[in-house]
């Protein structure tokens, strides 16, 4: 069986918005499974824990929500990107790649690079 | 930005206690049935799918948890809740929650009001444009024991040139006759270069202020006047511009008024009261010609240049000092090392204040802290009885971190409760307090409740919390559950440790309260020893009544220029003043023979030229003069003796003479005798006064410092202008004035009398500072000595208490009643001797620290050191008594049955 790795703090608001971003509006089970299935199985979620985070979010104003329905009739909050959360979204990401691009010259270093 | 927005959208939440937990609970339900739903398409049976989604989902307690603390400021609920938890505990027991409160109130309101006055006066910058610039020039000649002489118009001149000072002013100054109001009135005023204004950085609230550029070498004849002379003296009349004002008879205009709540800085509580502002160049009559020796008695304050710092202008000060000493070595000698100092504007008007201040300041901390000790130890007690109800909270899974908080929420409530409590009796009685303070006592109108004030009272009530609450939190941090639940509240509650911390407490509270009482042993004897002092003259049944002859800039206009036209008067008010009922002896003298109520301004300073000693003026020693009609010995019972006093006879046609006091004679004519000796006082003219007799020393000065060198000079054959008639006889006090008022104003209608007093009012003002300080620290000595006393009392009693049992065994078989008694009390004292050890220790060592504030004592005083401690030791066997009285009556039977 493949090791989960557990969600590191802070990510999993960020995994949050650029799933509504890609999908669009979706409920809180849909936006769990996304997680996962983007993830490729590999995170190790408590699929409950993504509430709160979903509440901190829309106290943030990145995204909104609203009562709808699903695909099988359920009745079921609805949460959507606002355009304040597409702004974050893309500022994290531009964080995020450029930390990932720095680290990544760390690790590709070799000795005679650096005569 | 967003993190704002969040805790915005919480906090709004939290206020308004909106909680939407059914969202939650619909949406989980929403997702587990959807997870179900999808197991049952992947095939699992129903019970499985269930289980699977369920367990996928995590735990539902910590996700609404975190759900929830999400909702609202779920910190400050708790916090809420603690403090209403407490509050409802602390309802339960108001013996206990008043004890505290009120001990609290007591620490926190004292160290209050004690910070508000330092605040006012040492902390707050003088209320002018950037106050740091402004210093007070101090001109020393150490070489031959000059300090703060003065400075001469052309040193003036050079300081302003030295591109050191934005503004440098001279101020003179002293009281003025106001004539031409319905009665003549005797007005503060200062004397200050016309630049004066421009350098303090302050405009008048109407009309203009003195022109800095000003070259006028006398007196401009402008005048600005405070805000409360124009409305005394002139109905606040709003057309007061260029109307004429008379002071001793000269004409001035009036140019402006100055903003009310305006003071001057001053250095005297007279200066700060100036009502008249004149300018002068002091280089023009009435002043002298400028030169540069001598100098003239004046202040002066300087704005330095923007920017530089006080440290180097005094090296571009020194460096300056040396150059004109080179270039005129004739006017600064080398012997007189000539030095001019650059002290902080603010330090020069509150420097003297500052040791005692800080000496009440610590005295109140320490008050607080005996407080804060009796506290814990209250709620230490608290907390053993309450151990059982913290063990089984512990037990039912509440987290030692969440106690804690709780705990120190409790003692948090009691602070806070307690700092209301004293900050309320505070504002109650502001006036009553206000009152206690000496009106000497430099920026007095600046003491208020501001906000720096309100914020150290809040920062003294948390830190105070913290410090009562910690002990208890400590405690229930190490509770052994199983120990205190089976022990099921019968017998020992308190454990070792707790007693100690009790102990260390009340040794901790002796040692405080010892150290307190010893300082104010000391002021008290210092006081008393000065209250005691040996005067050398006689104040019972004296009065002394002022009035001041004008000293018009034009000498035509003085109908007293010479001494002999002055005689006349003075002759003529004697007489008059002696026909009042009551009145035996009368004598008049200048300021300077006023015991005790003169400052530096008053007094006339002379360079003492020895004949065939001195010969520069400029290294002549500098002593303090007093002119005196020849009564003036008699009125005061200041004994002859050598020589003669004056008699009618000395008048200024014949020799001039003088009378000097024994500590002069023993200074300057030392193995020799003085009498007959003649002097020069006055190097411009060569003219010499013959010695006649030698008198006792009297503290007319000060009464701390014995022995001041004083000459005394015939009234007859000079001519005072500020002038104190004294009384002697029967007097009655109330009368007198308006009586004396009469007879100088049937002589010359145009004079002020003011200013009477009782030469024995005028004793207790002159201590009136010490006083303050020293009642006090005696305030808070006693209250000190209290706490510590019930502090001492608590723990022998909960001792007992704890122990009741095993001394109803010990009776029962069969030890003696005294003996428990003996035990218990053994203990007490234990506590009290370890904390007087302790607090001698520290007494020595603070003692030293105010050891400047002290007079005729050591500050290793022994009967201090010994009377104190014993003091103490008795206040702890009272207090030790009671309990142990307790203790020796237990009835056997009751204590075995109460197991």
């Amino acid at each position: 069986m493949k090791q989960k790795t557990d969600v590191k703090q802070g990510t999993l608001a960020l995994m949050v918005l650029r799933t509504l971003d890609v999908l669009g509006p979706l409920h809180g089970y849909g936006v769990a499974r996304r997680i996962e299935q983007i993830s490729g199985d590999l995170l190790a979620l408590n699929q409950g824990t993504l509430y709160p985070v979903l509440l901190k979010l829309e106290h943030e104003g990145a995204i909104a929500s609203e009562w709808g329905t699903s695909e099988n009739n359920r009745r079921a909050r609805f949460y959507r990107l606002t355009s304040e959360g597409r702004k974050v979204l893309q500022a994290e990401r531009r964080e995020w790649d450029q930390t990932a691009a720095i680290m990544g010259r760390f690790f590709d270093v070799k000795s005679e690079d650096l005569v | 930005m967003r993190p704002l927005r969040r805790y915005l959208v919480r906090a709004v939440n939290f206020a308004a206690r909106r909680r939407n937990d059914e969202r939650l609970r619909e949406e989980m339900q929403a997702h587990l049935a959807m997870q179900t739903d999808e197991n049952l398409r992947a095939g699992m049976t129903p019970v499985e799918a269930r289980r699977q989604a369920v367990l996928k989902f995590g735990a539902v307690g910590a996700v609404s948890e975190g759900y929830q603390a999400e909702q609202g400021l779920p910190l400050l609920e708790e916090l809420l809740g603690d403090s209403r938890f407490a509050l409802r505990t602390l309802r339960k027991s108001p013996g206990f929650a008043a004890t505290a409160i009120l001990t609290i109130a007591l620490g926190i309101g004292a160290t209050t009001a004690i910070f508000s006055v330092v605040d006012a006066t040492l902390l707050h910058p003088l209320p002018y444009p950037q106050p740091r610039e402004l210093v007070k020039l101090v001109d020393d000649l150490p070489g031959i024991g000059g300090r703060d002489v003065g400075l001469s118009v052309p040193e003036w001149r050079d300081l302003q040139g030295s591109g050191i000072f934005r503004y440098v002013s001279l101020i003179g100054g002293g009281s003025v006759n106001l004539t031409g109001s319905s009665q003549p009135e005797r007005i503060q005023f200062l004397n200050v270069t016309p630049n004066y204004f421009a350098l303090i950085g302050v405009k008048p609230e109407l009309g203009n202020g003195f022109n800095p550029q000003d070259q006028t070498p006398g007196f401009t004849l402008e005048a600005l006047i405070s805000d409360g002379l124009w409305k005394r003296a002139f109905g606040a009349d709003p057309h007061i511009l260029g109307k004429n004002l008379r002071l001793d008879n000269d004409l001035y205009h009036v140019i402006g008024v100055m903003p009310a709540g305006f003071h001057d800085p001053g250095w005297t509580t007279a200066q700060r009261n100036t009502e008249i502002w004149l300018a002068s160049g002091f280089a023009g009559p009435p002043a002298p010609p400028p030169v540069r020796s001598p100098r003239l008695p004046l202040e002066a304050i300087a704005r330095l240049q923007p920017g530089l710092s006080i440290d180097a202008a005094q090296s571009r000060m020194d460096a300056l000092v040396s150059s004109l000493q080179k270039q005129y070595p004739d006017d600064y000698p080398a012997k007189a090392r000539w030095t001019v100092r650059l002290v902080p504007l603010k330090e020069s008007v509150v420097g003297n204040v500052r040791e005692p201040l800080t000496l009440l300041l610590a005295a109140v901390g320490v008050v607080l802290l005996i407080g804060c000790a009796n506290v814990a130890n209250l709620l230490l007690a608290r907390a053993s009885a309450r151990a059982r109800e913290i063990a089984i909270r512990q037990a039912m899974g509440a987290a030692r971190a969440r106690l804690i908080r709780q705990l120190l929420s409790e003692s948090m409530i009691l602070s806070f409760l307690g700092a209301m409590a004293g900050i309320a009796i505070l504002l109650g009685t502001r006036r009553l307090i206000l009152r206690m303070i000496p009106e000497s006592l430099p920026r007095l109108n600046d003491i208020s409740m501001n906000w720096s004030v309100l914020l150290f009272a809040l920062a003294i009530t948390i830190a105070s919390g913290i410090i009562f609450g910690l002990a208890p939190a400590w405690q229930a941090r190490q509770v052994n559950l199983v120990h205190v639940l089976r022990r099921e509240g019968r017998g020992l509650l308190g454990s070792a440790e707790k007693s100690r911390a009790r102990r260390i407490f009340v040794v901790t509270e002796f040692a405080l309260s010892l150290v307190l009482t010893i300082a104010a042993v000391l002021l008290l004897r210092s006081f008393w020893d000065l209250y005691k002092v040996r005067l050398g003259f006689n104040s019972r049944h004296v009065m002394s009544v002022r009035t001041w002859l004008p000293i018009p800039n034009d000498p035509q206009a003085d109908p007293y220029r010479t001494p002999s036209q002055e005689a006349l008067l003075l002759h003529e008010v004697l007489r008059r003043v002696r026909t009042l009922p009551g009145v035996k002896d009368v004598a008049i003298g200048d300021m300077a023979a006023l015991p005790l109520d003169h400052g530096r301004n008053d007094l006339n300073p002379f360079p003492l030229i020895r004949e065939g000693l001195e010969a520069p003026v400029n290294q002549a020693p500098v002593v303090d003069a007093a002119i005196v009609s020849p009564e003036y010995f008699h009125l005061l019972d200041i004994s002859l003796l050598r020589g003669r006093i004056f008699d009618n006879r000395d008048i200024e046609t014949t020799q001039s003479v003088a009378v000097i006091n024994e500590a002069m004679a023993r200074t300057y004519w030392p193995n020799e005798d003085a009498v007959g000796r003649r002097i020069n006082l006055n190097p411009a003219k060569p003219k010499w006064t013959t010695l006649i007799g030698i008198v006792a020393d009297a503290h007319t000065e000060s009464l701390a410092e014995t022995s001041v060198p004083q000459i005394y000079l015939c009234a007859y054959q000079r001519r005072p202008k500020d002038l104190a008639i004294f009384l002697r006889g029967e007097l009655d006090t109330a009368a007198i004035p308006e009586q004396v008022r009469e007879q100088v104003q049937s002589v010359d209608s145009q004079l002020p009398v003011f200013g009477a007093r009782t030469l024995d009012d005028v004793l207790t003002d002159s201590l009136s500072g010490r006083r303050f300080s020293m009642e006090i620290l005696a305030g808070f000595a006693l209250t000190a000595l209290l706490l510590a006393g019930l502090g001492i009392y608590g723990v022998i009693s909960f001792v007992v208490g704890q122990r009741t049992h095993e001394i109803g065994i010990r009776l029962a078989l069969g030890a003696q009643r005294v003996s428990i008694l003996k035990t218990v009390l053994q203990e007490g004292m234990g506590l009290a001797l370890a904390g007087a050890a302790v607090g001698v220790a520290a007494a020595l060592i603070a003692s030293r620290w105010i050891a400047g504030q002290l007079y005729g004592v050591r500050p290793t005083d022994p009967l201090a050191f010994l009377a104190v401690p014993a003091l103490l030791i008795v206040v702890a066997l009272l207090a030790c008594y009671l309990p142990a009285r307790r203790a020796m009556r237990v009835n056997p039977l009751t204590a075995l049955r109460h197991e």
